[in-house]
């Protein structure tokens, strides 16, 4: 007996609705299964994992802190993604967006005032687009394989954070310790909520998810970069320049990135130090095409990430669950999130193909 | 959701205040524990050694301490979460175990006033939180012995993370160490810009065994240095755990730590009330640093001699940088019959002579 996968001619409308619910079922019941087999209670262990992080308001704020940074690559990436750009370099983007935007407060340190932090999200920006540019330049220039560029440079802008923190940025104060100095009370992201660190980069990210959901769906620009990434010989046709459709790519997620990095440092962080992001602009690809690349999709999806990150914490301390089960219980989750959409696209098939190809 | 819960949450935390009030401080509930830790268990390792100490705490106190940890957390945005939500989950005493979580662990401790917070190997402190670091150094002395006792080519390769003072002060250490017993011992280091990181770790130490070096030791978390040592068959000394698993005829010993003295001794200060932060800097006198056992290439002579010197330290007579040290260029740094200072070592930024190579900067 043979199983196969068929393109459907339009994707199933019911599906796509119902395909999140058959995950959801999906992880409980294998929850249920992995946690018995350990000798927890499910219902505890499930409660512990979904609702347990985010049952009080300073919960909520911290999935929102968690999920920012992710939902602001991620828009910028889905935007490249549906041209066909392949930026896999956020987290690089995102660190130079901490460098500049945290030398800066480093810079002033001591000469603060409120002209700092727009100036600072500006440089986080901008760094990220810089860093963005040279990927795109490569690319539009000698064609270069920007999957591969914008990886590598994510590695370098690494080192280069780095070097800077383990030499002419350490904290003076610091016994050589690789990390700046905290940085002034102008030069952090004010928090919104008493009592939680729910910061200004938070709304940045929403901004960030409405215009992107702007510039896709209601804009000429969005609507040729759509037509460049699905059908480039109709968009050569057309006049779309593919090559503004790589700068403009890269531009934006490199920004978009830059400003999370920003909103880390100047945020929660409120310094410099080594591990900026624990790969926030690697996660974000995942976020990007959980979320179909759509930017509310990307949102809900960075949110869902978040809480995976934060559950998987949960059952750590609370039930003393060791790293290497909530990893393969967030995996599982994932997985079938991912599995049931492809049947939003396919269906199953018994039998041989109608044309068979040889094996 | 939780506004509709937010009365009844209040009347219990109001009750349970009260409660707490009327039992006095005698109540028979165990006190709770929480680890941070920065990397996965493993069986070896900086993490595996806290865990050890925590196992520890479990077996020594049982009924009276209930302990949980939270592995791998970043060192960024994410840490000031978890130790919050160790706090704010009613814990009593709270160990970070990673220098990155100073300033969100002493950021948390002013929230948490009535929480003790002990922080591994930072310098910022509180009223509510201590530091605890171990003189890695003697470990790294002795291990120096043995390592210039057993090199023929009197080449030493060092596989280090990152040119911090902690790690300087442990190239420094073993260096005079091995010079001791060996004067044409020379330290060749390379830098693998990582805590954790068994590919690099490998390539580095096949590297140092290319340019001549016949015993490898490592400032770095994995045993993967050591299982070159073993398969190029030179030897090799394990840092933080004793890795002799995975070298089992190239493993001559390892410098250890050892925190279960320590998380004891806090917990039991938590529990009877007379836990005060303080700055403890133990060595091998407080059992805090210790030594593998000796792999079996390592000749009697010179485990007498190991532990000779070993019982010189703990006794007060013997610091591995008492003077004359000299650095690189051969100036005296630290006078004949003095000792560098505790500032002076915790802020090292030169090489003594005999490692080669310049200090990245």
């Amino acid at each position: 007996m043979w199983f196969r996968l068929e393109p459907r001619a339009q994707a199933s409308r019911r599906l796509r609705t119902a395909a999140p619910l058959i995950a959801l079922a999906l992880t409980l019941a294998s929850g249920t299964v992995l946690f018995g087999a350990l000798g927890q209670n499910p219902i505890l262990a499930l409660h512990t994992f979904f609702i347990r992080p985010i049952d009080s308001l300073y919960g909520l704020s911290e999935l929102a802190i968690k999920a920012a940074p992710l939902a602001l690559c991620a828009v910028g990436l889905a935007i490249g993604f549906r041209g066909n750009v392949w930026n896999i370099g956020a987290e690089g983007q995102l660190t130079m967006g901490a460098i500049c935007g945290g030398g800066l407060a480093l810079a002033f340190y001591g000469a603060e005032g409120p002209w700092l932090l727009p100036l600072m999200v500006l440089a986080g920006g901008l760094g990220g687009m810089a860093w963005g540019a040279i990927p795109a330049l490569l690319k539009t220039r000698f064609n270069a394989n920007e999957i591969l560029t914008s990886l590598m440079l994510s590695y370098v802008a690494i080192q280069l954070l780095g070097y800077l923190v383990h030499g002419p940025w350490r904290d003076p104060e610091g016994y050589n310790f690789p990390e700046t100095r905290l940085f002034g009370d102008q030069a952090l992201l004010p928090v919104l909520v008493e009592g939680t660190r729910l910061h200004g980069g938070v709304v940045l990210a929403l901004i960030a998810v409405g215009l992107g959901w702007l510039l896709l769906s209601r804009s000429f620009a969005g609507f040729q970069i759509k037509v460049v990434g699905q059908a480039p010989a109709a968009a050569a046709y057309a006049g779309y320049s593919r090559r503004r459709v790589v700068w403009l790519s890269f531009l934006i997620g490199g920004g978009l990135a830059g400003i999370a990095g920003l909103g880390e440092v100047a945020g929660p962080m409120g310094q410099l130090n080594p591990t900026v992001s624990p790969g926030y602009g690697f996660a974000a690809i995942i976020c990007a095409f959980l979320g179909r690349l759509h930017p509310v999709g990307v949102l809900l999806a960075s949110l869902l990430l978040a809480l995976l990150f934060l559950g998987g914490e949960s059952l750590q301390m609370h039930l003393n669950l060791p790293l290497a089960i909530t990893g393969v219980f967030q995996g599982l989750l994932l997985f079938f999130v991912l599995a049931c959409d492809v049947f939003v696209r396919y269906r199953v098939r018994l039998g041989r193909a109608a044309v068979g190809l040889a094996p | 959701m939780t506004v509709s819960k937010l009365p009844l949450r209040l009347f219990a935390a109001l009750s349970a205040a009260v409660l707490l009030a009327a039992a006095g401080p005698a109540a028979a509930e165990p006190i709770k524990v929480g680890f941070v830790y920065v990397s996965p268990i493993g069986d070896a390792g900086w993490t595996y050694q806290h865990e050890l100490g925590r196992r520890h705490l479990e077996a020594a106190l049982g009924d009276e301490v209930e302990t949980s940890y939270v592995e791998s957390v970043p060192e960024g945005a994410d840490a000031e979460r978890v130790i919050r939500e160790f706090a704010a989950g009613g814990y009593d005493l709270v160990f970070t175990t990673s220098f990155g979580y100073m300033n969100p662990t002493i950021k948390v401790a002013k929230r948490f006033p009535e929480v003790a917070f002990e922080h591994a190997t930072g310098y910022k402190r509180a009223e509510n939180v201590g530091t605890y670091l171990a003189r890695f150094y003697e470990g790294r002395y002795l291990t120096g012995l043995v390592a210039g006792k057993m090199t023929k080519s009197n080449t030493v390769g060092y596989v280090a993370a990152f040119p911090i003072p902690e790690v300087v002060r442990g190239i420094n250490a073993f260096t005079i160490g091995l010079r001791s017993v060996n004067p044409a011992g020379q330290v060749k280091v390379v830098w693998v810009s990582s805590w954790y990181d068994p590919g690099k770790e490998r390539e580095a130490a096949e590297t140092l065994i290319a340019q001549g070096a016949d015993v490898i030791t490592q400032h770095t978390d994995s045993t993967a240095p050591v299982q070159a040592a073993e398969e190029k068959g030179v030897y090799a000394i394990g840092y933080h755990s004793d890795m002799s698993k995975y070298g089992p005829t190239a493993h001559l010993t390892a410098s250890t730590h050892n925190w279960s003295g320590h998380y004891l001794a806090s917990a039991k200060a938590v529990l009877d009330g007379s836990w005060a932060p303080q700055d403890l800097w133990g060595g091998i006198k407080d059992g805090m640093v210790e030594l593998a056992p000796f792999g079996p290439a390592v000749p009697a002579e010179v485990r007498s001699l190991v532990e000779a010197k070993k019982a010189e330290i703990a006794a007060g007579t013997l610091h591995p940088f008492q003077g004359p040290v000299r650095d690189q260029s051969g100036a005296l740094r630290v006078a004949e019959g003095s000792t560098l200072s505790d500032p002076d070592m915790l802020g090292f930024d030169w090489y003594v002579e005999g490692v080669l190579g310049k200090l990245p900067k």
